[in-house]
């Protein structure tokens, strides 16, 4: 029995990491209908700067935050420098950050080097926590947590804040928005900031767990596009939904057939496509 | 669903690079070296060409007397790269031989090609078993072991030497980790264990929780087989799970090699492993090998720097006694009939298969005696191990190739 509540676990703290890495993405796709494929490579900037800054100051709070602003600053200059040319124009878009996003995959391997990196936890976070026959890793718990706490968040903003508002307004009619003086210009470029906060902070929360290495960037963007295809493009629901949804059908999958772990993170992507064309929360 | 479309399609167009660079032609040895140097085992790779030029350096960049043009490429760990790679060195840089690859399925992409032209290929890292076995081909020199060579004997000593009965395997799911498993697997189920479980890791995976949360907890050990980025990975989550003090870690060589306990903490600690190198070998030879390579690139050389190094050597003899390397299969003669006695890893030959009789190692890890990070420190050796261990190469040819199924678990 404690087996099974243990892979559950398993599957809600990925999903709690697949929640941070695809708020973010869903968010900027929600309001300025990027699909950005340098999403992966925001989150490998955030686990590469954490773990050397936790490697630097041994501060965990300083570390995860020194991620999360990095790629916030990187988000905002790609956005002012580059995306804003090419509003609205998917194709243009997805050539653009999928440039972004090689350049960041070789410069990340000129200064981090090869080695595949992992963050210490500070000691109140290692190691595991046990009940008698249940075992279970601090971190993960500390992962659920914050996941939580950020999604909590992130709600509240979006639903009850004048910004939130703004950009409800924005989602729903740009022009018309734009005609009740909001500053939509800002409001893309703060957001799509944002929304490379939260891809950094998944990185640096994700950093003791899942590391930074080479590659990390195109290895984790596929499950980004998953979890919002499941979960509905654009949605914030939908990406709390779909994260949960395919961190525990991916950890009970490969525990009951072990076979297919190839395809745990895939199969239901397919049915809900089938089903639902739009995603479990997603709008038509 | 329009928008669906585009993200389906972004994803395809994802993995699509290509690059493409010019090389130079001069009166010289003309040397292809294609390696991984992006993607998920990139550091391994920079140690090979690292060890390579630091043979060149040392040789005043001669090979058999002959000035060296070198010609490194990214194979970006992907089998379709590394053939691209393959030809683009034949084809357009006329290259006289091919020395790298460090993957088992970029070696058996481009062997046909290599086959087929008549190239010579010489494979210092590339572990995959069928291609000096089953796949062979003259046009193909290995220069390291097989996957099973160094496993054969530590399945024998991990019954007899570490006393374990049965043992769970988490090892990574292609040729490399079916070929470790299977010649631990078989070896040790032949002086009596058991393997009771074979968890399989994609090489895709970014959480491994499922794979350990599947280890069953009543085995004597745990033997684990692990490439790249998955090593501190999985060691970490085998550690968070409170396993690391419940069932012995026991690992296939690479899995702590000196370029990943570069990076790890105490999760390594205590793991024992087999291999033919060890940093802290304590030859003359590797001392000096250890210390050129501390100086020129500040850090501990892992054995695929060493494998370099080697290989350098023995094309540097080769070329020599062949006289050139315009002729491929008399460089590969002439290769094939050099010992090489003062390799730092020690004493190697090649046997009939073209494939190296060698020394096998059994390491743990421990900290350094000064403090500052950690070593495999050799605890045993076995001489003389050969790809076919103690069996009849025809005997043993008679079996398929290890895979995910061979051997098959006992009920």
């Amino acid at each position: 029995m404690t087996i099974w509540v243990t892979h559950v676990l398993n599957g809600l703290s990925f999903g709690a990491l697949l929640f941070l890495l695809s708020s973010g993405f869903t968010l900027a796709f929600g309001l300025m209908k990027i699909i950005n494929i340098a999403h992966g490579s925001f989150y490998m900037l955030g686990a590469y700067v954490s773990v050397s800054i936790m490697l630097a100051t041994g501060n965990f709070a300083v570390a995860i935050g020194a991620g999360a602003f990095t790629v916030l600053i990187f988000a905002i200059v790609l956005e002012e420098v580059l995306l804003r040319r090419y509003h609205l124009r998917d194709l243009p878009q997805i050539l653009l950050t999928m440039g972004v996003a090689f350049i960041v995959s070789r410069v990340c391997l000129i200064i981090w080097g090869g080695d595949p990196l992992v963050m210490r936890t500070p000691s109140w976070l290692s190691g595991p926590l046990i009940f008698g026959d249940f075992v279970f890793p601090k971190y993960r718990i500390f992962l659920i947590v914050a996941a939580a706490v950020v999604g909590l968040l992130l709600w509240l903003v979006l639903e009850r804040s004048r910004i939130g508002a703004y950009v409800r307004a924005c989602v729903d009619d740009e022009e018309m928005a734009a005609a009740m003086k909001i500053n939509t210009r800002a409001l893309f470029t703060g957001m799509f900031g944002f929304s490379g906060l939260l891809a950094g902070l998944g990185g640096a929360i994700g950093a003791p767990y899942i590391g930074a290495y080479p590659g990390l960037d195109f290895n984790i963007l596929p499950l980004a596009l998953v979890v919002v295809i499941v979960g509905g493009l654009g949605s914030l629901a939908g990406a709390a939904v779909g994260s949960v949804f395919v961190g525990i059908i991916d950890s009970l999958g490969k525990a009951l057939f072990p076979e297919l772990s190839y395809f745990t993170i895939f199969v239901p992507m397919i049915v809900i496509l089938a089903i639902r064309p739009t995603g479990l929360l997603g709008r038509e | 669903m329009r928008v669906v479309r585009s993200v389906l399609l972004a994803t395809a167009l994802i993995g699509m690079l290509v690059s493409a660079r010019v090389g130079a032609a001069a009166e010289t040895v003309k040397v292809g070296l294609p390696v991984p140097l992006t993607g998920f085992v990139a550091e391994s790779a920079r140690d090979m060409v690292d060890g390579f030029k630091l043979y060149l350096s040392e040789s005043g960049n001669k090979l058999g007397g002959m000035n060296v043009d070198l010609k490194v490429e990214d194979t970006e760990a992907n089998p379709q790269n590394a053939l691209t790679k393959m030809r683009k060195l034949v084809e357009n840089d006329k290259v006289n031989l091919v020395v790298g690859y460090l993957l088992a399925f970029e070696g058996y992409a481009v062997r046909d090609y290599v086959h087929n032209n008549m190239v010579p290929l010489f494979l210092p890292v590339v572990a995959a078993d069928d291609l000096t076995q089953r796949k062979r081909s003259p046009y193909i020199v290995r220069m390291i072991w097989t996957s099973s060579q160094p496993n054969h004997p530590f399945g024998k000593y991990a019954y007899e030497k570490l006393g374990y009965r049965r043992i769970a395997t988490v090892a990574q799911d292609y040729a490399f980790g079916w070929e470790n498993v299977g010649g631990f697997q078989k070896t040790f189920e032949e002086a009596g264990g058991q393997i009771v479980e074979k968890i399989w890791v994609p090489l895709d995976a970014a959480d491994y929780s499922a794979f350990v949360t599947r280890i069953p907890r009543n085995v004597d050990a745990v033997y684990a087989l692990l490439v790249g980025s998955h090593i501190p990975g999985v060691l970490r989550t085998y550690r968070d799970y409170g396993l690391k003090d419940k069932i012995p870690l026991i690992a296939g060589n690479i899995t702590t090699d000196e370029d990943v306990l570069r990076s790890m903490g105490d999760e390594a600690l205590g793991v024992v492993t087999s291999h033919t190198y060890a940093a802290s070998l304590t030859r003359p030879q590797n001392v000096a090998f250890v210390n050129a390579f501390k100086n020129a690139f500040k850090r501990d050389p892992s054995y695929y720097a060493e494998a370099m190094y080697t290989a350098a050597m023995w094309l540097d003899r080769g070329i020599a006694k062949a006289g050139g390397a315009s002729d491929a299969l008399k460089l590969i003669d002439a290769v094939k009939s050099t010992d090489l006695q003062d390799a730092p890893r020690g004493p190697l030959k090649l046997d009939a298969y073209n494939n190296p009789i060698e020394t096998v190692y059994i390491r743990r890890v421990v900290k350094k005696p000064d403090g500052k990070g950690m070593e495999n420190q050799v605890i045993d050796k076995i001489d003389n191990v050969s790809q076919f261990w103690t069996y009849s190469p025809e005997e043993f040819l008679k079996q398929p190739v290890y895979s995910r199924d061979f051997p098959p678990l006992k009920k």
